[in-house]
């Protein structure tokens, strides 16, 4: 498990054994295509690393049945929650295809944050990149680009 | 490695400020708000352009607007331009129908420079196409795919549409997978049906696997999707001589005497479309615009 978590972006090169740190955090897990990984209203208990495969994030409207709002593959993260409380999820995560990923505990992955703080600030900026990053593209997303443009 | 030229026939002086009348020979809907048109010049001459220039199309009665080919030069059949109704010249553009008329005044402006020794040397070329920017590039990518099946080298085409159903040229992105390039849709809003990336196109860039030593890019689209497809590139290894965007403003007279369309020290109708990223272009884009 080590291996396969130094191997993610989230923990590669993280000082300190981060790897085998967050190790027994972890276990191998599949879906099948069309499987939640998580819905909305449901109790945020795991971080989901992707090792292969694509996830849907969506979200539900009135009439409008599950829209897609986000994609996340290989190398990628879903589930932000069990980071902060109430830890509940706020969207679905369906596997498109056949999806292979490392879960990773929250509850127990918060633990050894806060039993070492130097390991817990790195996670956390690696953490910020990536939501800085997901922020940066639904801004984007928001804008409408494609739709207002009127270019050639 | 064999060159082989990306301009067609040389191009047959017309005056540049007269509209010759061109008559259209096939009309396609290619989504909801995009049509492209195939147009023969009504005296049979045929038209000479370079990938990535433009031309200026007039609805008689209504205006002229700039619209790039979105054909190859020098390839099989009529010239094509694909036009998104946008405007009420745009809209009626889009409402010819077959055996209908309109002016064209052109080719005007650069090109894609497809012949230029870095794209020639074996690079890996990267496409990114946003909405209806990938129409500039159709012609581009139809040829750099021919020089590929017979010279070798990597192709990349990023696309990233509004939604599934304003995918343009689906049916062609369709084939140039099945020809091996690799081809990256992504959509801002995905629907049930839809099974491929959600979100912006600079997330096709982490699964495309180009070299960024090597690497050409031909950026198309919105200029915010440029801005920052641009930037991405050169976070990830691409330099930024190596990038190609194409600008648009009020283009107007086309051959850089009117000023409508100044941008910085640049006529884009003249010095663009297709302006090198590293050069005067990156600093052009942060630029706000007044």
């Amino acid at each position: 498990m080590a291996g396969l978590l130094a191997a993610q972006p989230l923990f590669a090169g993280l000082p300190g054994g981060a790897a085998e740190l967050v190790a027994g955090c972890g276990r191998n897990v599949a879906f099948d295509p069309d499987r939640l990984l998580l819905a909305e209203g449901d109790d945020a208990t795991t971080l989901y690393l992707i090792r292969r495969g694509l996830v849907a994030v969506e979200v539900h409207g009135p009439d409008r049945g599950g829209l897609v709002v986000d994609t996340v593959g290989p190398g990628q993260v879903v589930g932000w929650s069990w980071l902060v409380p109430p830890y509940r999820w706020t969207f679905d995560a369906r596997a498109v295809e056949p999806v292979g990923a490392i879960a990773i505990d929250g509850a127990c992955l918060r633990g050894k944050a806060d039993d070492d703080p130097a390991f817990g600030y790195a996670l956390l900026q690696r953490i910020s990149t990536l939501l800085l990053d997901r922020l940066q593209s639904t801004r984007l997303q928001l804008l409408d680009l494609y739709g207002d443009d009127g270019r050639r | 490695m064999t060159v082989v030229a990306d301009t067609g026939p040389a191009p047959v002086p017309r005056h540049p400020l007269t509209p010759a009348v061109f008559r259209v020979v096939g009309r396609r809907v290619e989504t909801g708000d995009v049509v492209t048109l195939s147009l023969e010049a009504a005296d049979g001459r045929p038209f000479g352009f370079r990938h990535g220039q433009f031309n200026m199309l007039t609805a008689f009665g209504v205006g002229e607007v700039a619209i790039s080919m979105s054909s190859a030069p020098g390839g099989p059949g009529p010239l094509e331009h694909s036009i998104r109704d946008v405007g009420p010249v745009s809209r009626a553009l889009c409402a010819l129908g077959v055996g209908d008329h309109l002016g064209v005044r052109g080719p005007f402006g650069t090109g894609w420079d497809l012949d230029a020794p870095a794209v020639v040397a074996g690079a890996d070329v990267v496409v990114v196409a946003g909405g209806v920017g990938l129409a500039p590039l159709r012609g581009a990518v139809r040829h750099l795919a021919a020089r590929q099946r017979r010279d070798g080298g990597r192709l990349f085409v990023l696309v990233g549409a509004r939604s599934p159903d304003q995918v343009l040229f689906a049916d062609e992105l369709e084939r140039w997978r099945l020809e091996g390039i690799h081809v990256g849709v992504s959509v801002d809003v995905g629907d049930p049906s839809w099974k491929g990336t959600v979100g912006v196109v600079t997330a096709l860039l982490p699964g495309a696997g180009f070299d960024p030593s090597t690497t050409v890019a031909l950026l198309c689209g919105p200029e915010i999707m440029m801005r920052f497809t641009a930037q991405a590139l050169v976070d990830r290894g691409v330099d930024a001589d190596t990038i190609r965007i194409s600008l648009e403003r009020n283009m107007q007279c086309g051959i850089g005497l009117c000023g409508h369309c100044q941008l910085g020290p640049l006529l884009l109708c003249r010095d663009g479309p297709v302006v090198t990223y590293g050069g005067v272009a990156a600093e052009l884009l942060r630029e706000r615009q007044r």
